[in-house]
């Protein structure tokens, strides 16, 4: 009796799944769409597109028939000896950037961690960059760089036009880089330096170790994982460069500093070769995901 | 011996981290007969701020400010506006989203800004957004959206549910406890993203160098790359004068969240 009375009352089922999706899920979804909009509209489908503009002839004009070339832009790009110049200079400039910064930080980062007097005016000095516009940035050391009223020749006593020098303009622009990029490495690296145990020197100096030992077997393989991540972010940063250097060299001297993404900015909005530039920014994006591939598994076995 | 050798590379580091920033400070300071002196000095023989006020007269400079401020303003308000609420979703209902939200933030790090560029400057351009401040406000704000959601999503959730919980239990609806429980708690984190937001459409280049070609709506950074025309050293003063007021927003941002730097934000952000 009572079994058959109660089954009908029971009208409030507050997670029930009558058809389709729940009210929690639409909910969510009724959340994020103002967010996911934009994200789709404006970076997620230019991304798909660009890569197929990138088997495309597209010409970044109006009017101008597009059709699908399959793999012409990257035959004609492999076999671009202006290609090849700008992607080694890229090299060049990614791998003695990140390598630079890293070294420099690293050193920074040691004197931050002991206990020395004025600390505090390098901490503050190593964030400073950081807060800098990059614009602001390549604009101060085209100042320290200017041939005539810079104060570089006036300490060296020379006078070079430092960034108009074919042979000196790209060292000059990777001490802008390292100089640029070298607080967020301070300050990472500082981080894990801080959070390696103490109970660790402790027993390594009780062992009787040296402190270069102890450097090279407590604090660098702690550091380690740190290393791997803050490395291959500044590399990633480094190769997609652009804003810093086109304020400093536009490129020049005859095309002595003009990085990959300087060389795809050129094609894409000078010339106006929409789907050559994409292709040359996909290979890009292999080769940088390739490295990054290479690299962090070379990390992951070593440390297995 | 030691500690003298680590005070002379501590100073080492600090001369060259700092000898870039003096130098313009003090050709900010300098008149125009000082700069063109055969001998550069380091300290201005008769400092002067005519430079500043000589920038603040330029035409295209003030304007320059007056509209990247407007830009940053709108796309800062437009994308905490818009993140919040995912953010909230993000923190609250955990799972594929958040995991897929994740993984764009890492895919937008890695892919070269020109793969994205060129179709998003055909796609403006078909909007007839070239050339025009809200196209601008639109690009920034969907750049700034990935890390902006990241921020705010951590501040929801150092909110505890049960605060929620406990206004429904007390008879809430579930938007008057957000608005009433939740919102207050987040103010802080909402003016940090605020500012972050700030900060990165006030300081953007790239995008604005490829979107306003036409001088007459170019922001700031854009007008102080063209500023130095053919006369050079003349116009040196003003322009270091005027990158140094640049500078001043995002100066203040950091003085703001240094704390945070050195110990939450960076020491979270490292460890995954």
């Amino acid at each position: 009796m009572t079994a058959t009375a109660t089954r009908p009352a029971r009208p409030r089922r507050p997670h029930a799944r009558p058809k389709g999706i729940s009210r929690r899920t639409r909910e969510m979804w009724l959340l994020m769409l103002p967010a996911l909009v934009p994200v789709l509209l404006f970076s997620v489908g230019p991304l798909l597109y660009g890569i197929g503009l990138a088997f495309t002839d597209a010409r970044n004009t109006r009017n101008h028939e597009t059709s699908f070339v399959g793999f012409e832009n990257l035959v004609e790009l492999l076999s671009a000896a202006d290609f090849w110049s700008s992607f080694r200079i890229g090299m060049i400039w990614a791998v003695s950037v990140t390598v630079l910064q890293f070294v420099a930080a690293l050193g920074l980062a040691l004197l931050l961690n002991e206990n020395l007097r004025f600390r505090g005016v390098a901490r503050v000095l190593a964030v400073v960059p950081w807060a800098m516009p990059p614009v602001v940035i390549g604009l101060m050391w085209r100042l320290v760089y200017h041939p005539d009223a810079g104060i570089l020749n006036s300490l060296l006593g020379t006078e070079i036009n430092w960034l108009a020098d074919f042979s000196l303009a790209l060292p000059a622009i990777i001490v802008v880089g390292v100089w640029t990029g070298m607080p967020q490495t301070t300050v990472v690296l500082l981080a894990g330096l801080q959070g390696i145990p103490k109970e660790l020197y402790e027993a390594g100096e009780v062992d009787g170790a040296s402190r270069w030992r102890r450097f090279w077997n407590i604090t660098l393989p702690q550091l380690r994982p740190v290393i791997v991540a803050i490395t291959s972010l500044d590399f990633v940063w480094n190769i997609n460069q652009f804003g810093l250097v086109y304020v400093l060299t536009q490129g020049g001297p005859g095309g002595q500093t003009r990085l990959p993404m300087l060389f795809a900015y050129e094609e894409a909005f000078r010339y106006r070769f929409a789907g050559y530039a994409s292709m040359l920014g996909l290979a890009m994006a292999i080769v940088v995901l390739a490295v990054l591939g290479l690299y962090l598994w070379r990390q992951m076995r070593e440390t297995r | 011996m030691r500690r003298a050798s680590q005070y002379a590379a501590l100073a080492a580091y600090i001369v060259f981290l700092a000898f870039p920033l003096v130098w313009l400070l003090s050709t900010a300071l300098k008149t125009p007969q000082e700069m063109a002196l055969a001998d550069p000095t380091w300290i201005p023989r008769e400092p002067t701020l005519a430079n500043f006020t000589d920038a603040f007269g330029e035409q295209d400079l003030v304007g320059a400010a007056v509209r990247s401020l407007g830009v940053a303003l709108a796309s800062s308000v437009i994308t905490v506006l818009i993140s919040l609420p995912a953010a909230y979703a993000m923190a609250r209902y955990r799972g594929l989203v958040n995991r897929i939200a994740i993984g764009w933030v890492l895919v937008s790090q890695v892919f070269p800004f020109i793969l994205i560029i060129i179709p998003l400057f055909m796609i403006l351009r078909d909007l007839e957004l070239v050339n025009t401040l809200p196209g601008l406000v639109v690009v920034h704000v969907t750049f700034t959206l990935p890390f902006a959601l990241w921020m705010l999503q951590g501040y929801v959730r150092a909110v505890p549910p049960e605060l929620e919980e406990a206004a429904a239990v007390d008879g809430a609806t579930r938007l008057r406890s957000i608005v009433k429980v939740v919102a207050p708690l987040l103010a802080p984190g909402v003016v940090a993203t605020l500012l972050f937001a700030f900060i990165s459409s006030w300081n953007e280049f790239m995008f604005a160098l490829v979107i306003l070609q036409n001088p007459d709506v170019m922001t700031l950074p854009l007008t102080l790359v063209r500023f130095t025309g053919p006369e050079g050293v003349a116009r040196l003063g003003p322009l270091a004068a005027a990158s140094l007021m640049a500078t001043i927003p995002s100066l203040i941002f950091f003085a703001i969240i240094q704390r945070r730097l050195k110990s939450g934000l960076m020491a979270g952000a490292v460890k995954g």
